[in-house]
């Protein structure tokens, strides 16, 4: 038992130090390019006209529909002989993460889009608002509280994503973590990268829960749209939204009434 | 130029005067999908005219709101106001769809008012009505705050500009709806079926601030209601609808008391 709390002293300075520093920052970066690249897609998938959001459609299923390991491997050998630009392996890491996530989080955004209900649209109409104006006062700020449950899915999921990114040379929690098994024995290691990878998620989750609950106040929304708001982004995950708001059509304002 | 269609001088209240029509339907169609709602409508609303469509669901009332709205597109034909076309014009006998830009500045001559009030819910009560002014009539913030704090005393709710819509009861979120639609000025307001979604008891404060509003603005209305005894106190003209066809129109007098289509009469017993 002392072999376990001494082998845990030994992991926990190196996993806490350039371990976690690796993990973070993978982290990070990867969180603000999933969402630039989700709100882009699914910006473009939902208001854009139909031959600009098929191209974004096939960009999103590209990336969700093939393996993360393998596009880090894209990313950081083919990249390089094709174009001659050779990102290092900590943009790498960055880049195959957000847009990889990011994919996922377009069917977010949109999904959210979707939920803005159609009068809000049509009001806007009715008032002559440009299209800009119309998103960024009216359906962004409504859109961005049914989002945020959805996002926050994602970003725990890439935390724990993040674990890949030493296939790139990245010394990361999990690369430590694997070093340090010879030295300080199976358990000590990998207890001690599990507990610091669950903890990274409860502080992000966390956060990302109070600007829900935030967000949504805003809007004034109950109890029970929260509720849902949580329930669609469990379902985008489970990838079971996609195939339902595919058949809904691609858009609120593009719905007729029947009278 | 397809003119009045029921010329019979005795049963409308709207002599033309040699003026251009607020609002004109040439030949409009509209379907969805499959189906038929419109098939060649024409009728024409003359300015300060107040106008209530009556007639079964599905009988293409609120669609005709809603092609004035530009929320849905016209399967053929033409929209004018005030003799300008809103979404297409015919040129050398050809129809032309307008750009969106053309179609915005005379859209901007129109406001509605929805079933369902549609009050932005990520705004107060004051940045409701204040929004469209500022940001697409260019008016400053100070000038909007102003007309906006007038046209809430009109509808009586002026010490809930801070309030947000959520804690406001139907009746109270639907006189914002009314002021804020009001607030762009329109010449034309469209009110579609405004108290359906309101309690019995909160129909009445509603009503009351569109009666004020008739009786005190020179303001073209479009009304698709229920509420038969609003429709006759406010109204100039009725149109009956069924499948998409006028098959009565007159005054709300005469309409109401008397109609001559058996249809009009069998609609008529039914929703009273």
């Amino acid at each position: 038992m002392s072999d376990f709390f001494s082998g845990v002293a030994t992991a926990l300075p190196r996993l806490l130090g350039e371990g976690l520093l690796a993990t973070l920052v993978s982290f990070a970066g990867g969180a603000v390019v999933m969402v630039l690249v989700a709100v882009v897609l699914g910006l473009v998938e939902h208001q854009a006209p139909a031959w600009l959001a098929v191209i974004a459609r096939v960009i999103v299923e590209l990336f969700r529909g093939s393996s993360l390991v393998v596009q880090l491997f894209f990313f950081f050998y083919v990249i390089p002989t094709l174009t001659g630009v050779d990102l290092g392996s900590t943009w790498t890491a960055i880049i195959a993460l957000g847009l990889n996530y990011g994919a996922y989080g377009a069917e977010v955004v949109r999904g959210s889009l979707n939920a803005v209900p159609r009068g809000q649209w049509e009001t806007t109409t009715a008032l002559s608002m440009p299209w800009a104006t119309k998103m960024r006062r009216v359906i962004w700020p409504q859109a961005w509280a049914l989002m945020l449950p959805g996002f926050n899915n994602l970003m725990v999921m890439l935390i724990k994503g993040t674990a890949v990114v030493s296939l790139v040379l990245l010394s990361d929690i999990t690369f430590e973590a694997d070093q340090l098994r010879r030295q300080v024995g199976l358990w000590p290691a990998f207890l001690s990268a599990l507990v610091i990878y669950y903890l990274i998620a409860l502080v992000v989750s966390t956060v990302m829960r109070w600007g829900e609950g935030r967000a949504q106040r805003r809007l004034g929304l109950g109890d029970f749209q929260i509720r849902q708001a949580r329930r669609d982004a469990a379902k985008v995950l489970a990838g079971a939204a996609a195939a339902e708001a595919g058949s809904g059509g691609s858009g609120a304002r593009r719905e007729g009434r029947d009278t | 130029m397809p003119t009045d269609q029921n010329p019979d001088p005795a049963t409308t209240s709207h002599p033309h005067n040699g003026g251009v029509p607020r609002i004109q339907f040439e030949d409009v169609v509209k379907k969805f999908g499959s189906t038929t709602v419109l098939e060649g409508l024409n009728f024409s609303v003359d300015r300060g005219e107040r106008v209530t469509l009556i007639g079964p669901s599905g009988s293409g009332k609120t669609t005709i709101l809603r092609l004035l709205m530009t929320l849905e597109e016209l399967t053929d034909g033409y929209v004018w106001v005030d003799g300008d076309p809103l979404t297409h014009d015919r040129r050398d006998g050809k129809r032309v769809e307008l750009k969106p830009k053309q179609v915005s500045a005379v859209r901007k001559r129109i406001g509605m008012v929805f079933q369902q009030f549609n009050l932005f819910p990520n705004m107060t009560v004051l940045q409701n009505i204040i929004e469209a002014p500022v940001h697409v009539l260019g008016q400053s913030t100070e000038q909007a705050r102003t007309k906006a704090l007038e046209l809430l005393d009109r509808v009586g709710l002026g010490d809930r500009g801070d309030a947000h819509p959520m804690q406001l009861s139907g009746g109270q979120q639907q006189r914002v709806a009314i002021a804020r639609a009001l607030a762009m000025d329109p010449e034309i307001l469209l009110l579609d079926e405004v108290t359906s979604a309101l309690d019995p008891e909160l129909v009445g404060e509603v009503l009351g601030v569109l009666q004020d509003l008739a009786a005190t603005t020179d303001i073209t209305m479009l009304i698709v209601t229920h509420e038969m005894q609003f429709a006759q106190d406010v109204s100039d003209r009725v149109m009956m609808f069924d499948s998409g066809h006028i098959i009565e129109e007159g005054l709300p007098a005469k309409i109401f008391s008397d109609p001559d289509n058996e249809r009009t009469r069998q609609f008529l017993q039914a929703v009273r």
